[in-house]
């Protein structure tokens, strides 16, 4: 360095300061550009894409929950709620704002009368608690501890009441068939509809019967409320809410008091009962009990409750009336005495029955061993003799009793508001054709005469034949109060056959016949109807010589169904009832089906004695379906405890039905091995050679 | 002449002013990101600015020539700390990037951005002119920069590593080496840098794979950059006002008193706030090449134009990483991010630019006496 000559070092010098000049020029111009490429990029990402950040900003900041919508009431024909929504009050601890959490939680504990155990879970929860999410204290309160809370709030800082809504039923079990339940929406449900509301904490969707065909009328539009929330999700303020805007109410032909009635009337029996206004179709009631408690599905279910329910032998978890089809047995003779009119069988004919008659090669029985002697219509209805059916149904063929039995209302298709629902069969020679490829035998005639065999009904469709008996009109069930209808059509019958068969049907209840039970104790309200017994098991030729088994020592599966249609009053039908009950086996004569049916008709008339007739009975029936249904879960869950899940508990009814044997159980003798496991094989076509049995 | 004292007009007022006004923002964002308190960050920074600014102040009465003759060994002492850290770090395990002094917790390979670039200054002004175009020019002068380069990286500290690298780099190019060696360098770094990064450690290497694709994940490791985009994105041309900003006060963007202040800054003062401190900063850096420039003392304007680059360094990475233009390399934002060690370094570059400045002013002068 010091070496070099002082010329060349200046020259060199010069240049080399040229040259930093230079360079830090291109470093100064190098940090220009990139300080505008930076201002440009601030500027594309804050105003070109402004409204995007402004949109993810605002979607960090602002979180939105629904709230959801109150259910649309569900009202019966008088306004009356079947279905309403019940304020459900809680209350809950904001952790971060309790300040003495000891004395709040005391003061919390006194109000609201927490037992030991809730509020150690109460301190628990506190003490895990993040800060910003509640703890429940207690919910399902009272209006009044509501308000003992809310109004010491400024003593209890962090103390949040607040309320919602559950949906409740005051029928209760009685209307659980009819109205379904409302549940939690499942993810297949969410998939299908895609609409968030249906994941908000809280909202319910309709699960079965009404509630779910009426789903989208009854669910309202959800509110919303904003809030500001910080990245660890505590929220800062509420910013806006929108209320909710409850759903619409339907208004149905139900009769809430006669529905209630209907259900409890069914007793301990598995059973169910429809009452049809003959004006115009409308259903008044429709019962099946055992049921379900709505209010508990609606809540959500206990496994313990639902094992019970499904475990028990009088199916509490299937709607008999439009899931249950049964052999009509001897409630169809009106209708095959109205074909029987109409084909030109005069009423006055008489027919001898001496017990039984030969059919083919079989021998075909009637109830009565001994036989009723001569009889012409009007007997052979209220005697119920098969005899006399056997006979004239064979003159006039299946074919016109099948074409009678359809405009009746059997076998057909109601567009009703329901999801599930069964329909009844009217065999003939072209349905046996075609569903077994076998022709049509004299044996079939007679059988679905007395309607046996191939021949079933669902409980509707027998009150619809009922209706449509006592008006010779068409009419169509309806479940939508002043819903419109087209004129019904007639059922091709004339008036002097109708009053045939209406003065037919009313000698079965007062005149001596097999319905005396159904006799209604309202001054000049006479009721007319049919008694009708369906056999579920076969009867051995062994067995038929020893004499037949009463029902009451047969388990309770093989127990014959009871049935029982009819209308009232008899000489001007206003009202149209079908009973049936599973296996009741006629044994019990207040919860046999022509004395439910009878008395859920006289509720129409005079509710105040039907009720304090109910109330009478039902002292002896251990209470109210609630009451008893209580107790079975207690005894339920205590056995469930003693044996370990193991044993299967047989519920109190049954062992109530075989203690009662002594009471008069009319036992059908029956003839013919026959079996129609109706509740199980809802379309068996019997053994072959199988026929007749006697109905009383 | 002037009737108003040489020492008040050699005073750097409009350097000092332009800096109080970036830290007087700066605070007023930290202030803000406290959601509206001085505690605890604002009252911090301000007073730390003052001591910082003193300490400048102090450093500019310093001889030139002071610094020259200790850069060699202040580099040697940072040197020989940047080694003692690693070995504390090997046998405490893990990342160990600070020696713990007692009093204060000491991070070397902060004090190294400056020293690299008085060192590498010094070597070039010891150099004969006429040997800048050999060989013997360039490997000094790499091993100089290697060795801490390669320390810091082995921290890991990618971020601090880089702008040791650049630095350095920064004054060779300045020193007067041929062009060529650069544009093929860069070249040859574009052809490796795939090849690097298979080294990188794997945390590095999601950060890289982020920035390229933030949105991948806005949830996981992509967060902050997208955080921070719907902070700065969200402001418009006028922000959302003081003490407005949604972004930060509700916690949603992460280090937002440090590494992200600027997307703070942006979300409540808009393009605005943004345009107006990268123009103050682009005025530091014009102030700082302009006195190189007037410095015929070749370690003096090396030294001027290397430290003020070091700060644009510093602004450059920051702003990039925030809009998401680099990686989350962890670079704080002179002047703005919460933090001491970066603004003692930034304060010290300042200082030593401004000693710079004043003795180019007082030969100036001396000749008129002379």
């Amino acid at each position: 360095m010091k070496f070099l000559t002082p010329k060349r070092r200046i020259i060199t010098e010069a240049a080399q300061s040229f040259t930093f000049t230079r360079r830090a020029m291109i470093v100064g111009t190098i940090q220009g550009s990139i300080g505008a490429l930076l201002a440009g990029r601030m500027a594309w990402i804050s105003v070109a894409e402004n409204e995007k950040y402004s949109l993810l900003s605002e979607s960090n900041r602002v979180n939105l929950t629904l709230i959801p919508p109150r259910r649309g009431w569900i009202i019966d024909r008088n306004g009356r709620p079947l279905a309403n929504n019940r304020t459900d009050f809680r209350v809950d601890l904001i952790p971060q704002r309790v300040v003495d959490a000891e004395a709040t939680i005391g003061q919390l504990a006194r109000l609201l009368n927490l037992e030991s155990d809730e509020v150690d879970r109460i301190r628990e929860d506190l003490e895990k608690s993040a800060g910003f999410r509640p703890v429940q204290v207690a919910d399902k309160l009272t209006y009044d501890q509501y308000a003992a809370v809310s109004v010491r709030l400024p003593d209890m800082p962090g103390v949040a009441p607040s309320q919602g809504f559950s949906r409740f039923y005051p029928g209760g079990a009685t209307v659980g068939h009819l109205l379904g339940y409302v549940g939690a929406a499942t993810a297949e449900e969410y998939k299908a509809r895609k609409n968030p509301l249906l994941i908000t904490p809280g909202f319910k969707v309709g699960k079965d019967g009404l509630e779910k065909a009426f789903d989208e009328h009854l669910t309202g539009k959800p509110g919303a409320k904003r809030v500001e929330v910080t990245a660890r999700g505590k929220i800062v303020r509420e910013l806006t809410t929108r209320p909710d805007t409850p759903g619409n109410p339907i208004k149905l032909t139900i009769d809430a008091g006669l529905q209630e009635y209907a259900g409890r009337r069914l007793a301990t029996q598995s059973g169910s009962v429809v009452v049809i206004d003959c004006a115009n179709g409308d259903v008044l009631a429709m019962a099946s009990m055992p049921s379900f408690d709505p209010n508990s599905f609606s809540d959500g279910i206990s496994h313990l409750e639902w094992e019970m329910l499904s475990k028990d032998d009088h199916v509490p978890l299937r709607n008999k009336t439009l899931q249950g089809l049964y052999p009509p047995g001897s409630t169809v003779k009106p209708m095959v005495a109205l074909a029987l009119l109409e084909a030109g069988v005069r009423p006055q004919e008489t027919v001898g029955c001496s017990g039984a008659i030969r059919v083919g090669n079989t021998l075909f029985h009637c109830h009565k061993r001994r036989g009723h002697g001569a009889v012409n219509m009007r007997t052979a209805i209220a005697q119920s003799c098969d005899i006399y059916f056997y006979q004239m149904a064979q003159r006039i063929g299946m074919d016109r009793i099948a074409a009678m039995a359809r405009r009746v209302g059997m076998g057909q298709r109601f567009d009703l508001p329901f999801p599930s629902q069964s329909y009844g069969t009217v065999p003939d020679a072209a349905w046996k054709e075609k569903k077994y490829n076998q022709s049509w035998q004299v044996y079939d005639t007679v059988n679905a005469t007395i309607g046996q065999g191939y021949m079933l009904i669902n409980p509707l469709q027998m009150a619809v034949m009922a209706a449509r008996l006592a008006t010779g009109k068409q009419l169509m069930p309806n479940f939508v109060h002043g819903a419109k209808r087209p004129a019904p059509a007639p059922v091709g019958a004339t008036e002097e056959h109708l009053v045939v068969i209406r003065e037919a049907m009313s000698a079965v209840v007062n005149g001596g016949g097999t319905g005396g039970a159904a006799r209604m104790s309202v001054p000049g309200v006479l009721i007319a109807g049919k008694t009708g017994t369906a056999q579920v098991r076969r009867i051995t030729m062994a067995e038929r010589a020893g004499g037949v088994r009463g029902n009451s020592s047969l388990a309770f599966k093989l127990r014959d169904h009871a049935l029982f249609q009819g209308f009232a009053p008899f000489d001007n039908p206003r009202y149209a009832v079908a009973c049936i009950i599973e296996h009741g086996g006629h044994m019990i004569r207040n919860e046999d089906a022509p004395m439910i049916a009878s008395d859920t008709m006289s509720y129409l008339f005079d509710p105040k004695k039907a009720m304090e007739k109910l109330e009478t009975l039902e002292k002896g029936w251990g209470g109210t379906p609630t009451e008893r249904q209580t107790r079975q879960m207690a005894a339920f869950r205590l056995a469930k405890a003693i044996e370990k899940g193991e044993v299967a508990v047989p519920p109190a009814d049954n062992a109530a039905n075989a203690s009662s044997a002594n009471e008069p159980a009319p036992v059908a003798a029956t003839p013919v091995p026959t079996t129609t496991a109706a509740d199980e094989m809802d379309d068996v076509p019997p053994p072959p050679g199988a026929s007749a049995r006697v109905t009383p | 002449m002037s009737i108003i004292p040489q020492p008040i007009t050699q005073f750097p007022w409009r350097v000092l002013a332009l800096l109080l006004a970036i830290a007087i923002f700066g605070t007023a964002v930290l202030y803000s990101a406290a959601g509206g308190s001085i505690f605890p960050w604002a009252i911090n920074q301000g007073i730390r600015f003052i001591v910082f600014s003193a300490m400048a102040l102090a450093l500019s009465r310093i001889s030139v020539d002071l610094f020259a003759r200790f850069a060699f060994p202040a580099y040697g002492a940072v040197l020989v700390a940047l080694f003692l850290v690693e070995l504390i770090g090997g046998v405490a395990g893990g990342s160990q990037r600070w020696i713990n002094l007692g009093f204060m917790q000491l991070q070397p390979s902060e004090f190294m951005k400056p020293i690299i670039v008085l060192a590498v200054a010094r070597f070039y002004s010891l150099l004969p002119v006429g040997e800048i175009r050999r060989w013997n020019a360039i490997w000094p002068a790499l091993v100089l920069i290697g060795v801490p380069w390669a320390l810091v990286l082995i921290q890991p500290d990618l971020g601090t590593a880089t702008m040791i690298a650049a630095g350095g780099i920064t004054v060779m190019f300045l020193a007067g080496l041929p062009m060529r060696l650069f544009v093929g360098s860069g070249l040859t770094l574009a052809a490796i840098v795939p090849i690097a990064f298979s080294f990188l450690h794997d945390y590095q290497k999601n950060r890289v794979l982020i920035f390229l694709d933030p949105e991948s994940d806005p949830l996981g490791a992509g967060y902050h950059i997208s955080q921070s985009k719907i902070a700065i994105g969200s402001g418009g041309i006028w922000g959302k006002g003081f003490l407005q900003g949604t972004q930060s006060h509700l916690d949603y963007l992460p280090e937002g008193h440090t590494d992200f202040v600027f997307a703070t800054m942006a979300e409540e003062w808009g393009l605005a706030g943004g345009i107006l401190l990268i123009g103050s900063f682009m005025l530091l850096f014009r102030w700082g090449l302009r006195v190189s420039m007037r410095t015929n003392d070749k370690f003096a304007r090396l030294a001027a134009a290397g430290l003020i680059t070091t700060i644009f360094f510093y602004v450059a990475i920051n702003l990039m990483m925030v809009m998401g233009l680099a990686p989350v390399v962890g670079i704080p934002l002179p002047f703005m991010s919460y933090g001491g060690s970066s603004m003692l370094t930034v304060m010290l570059c300042v200082g030593i630019v401004m000693a710079i400045d004043r003795s180019n002013k007082r030969s100036q002068h001396t000749g008129n006496w002379a």
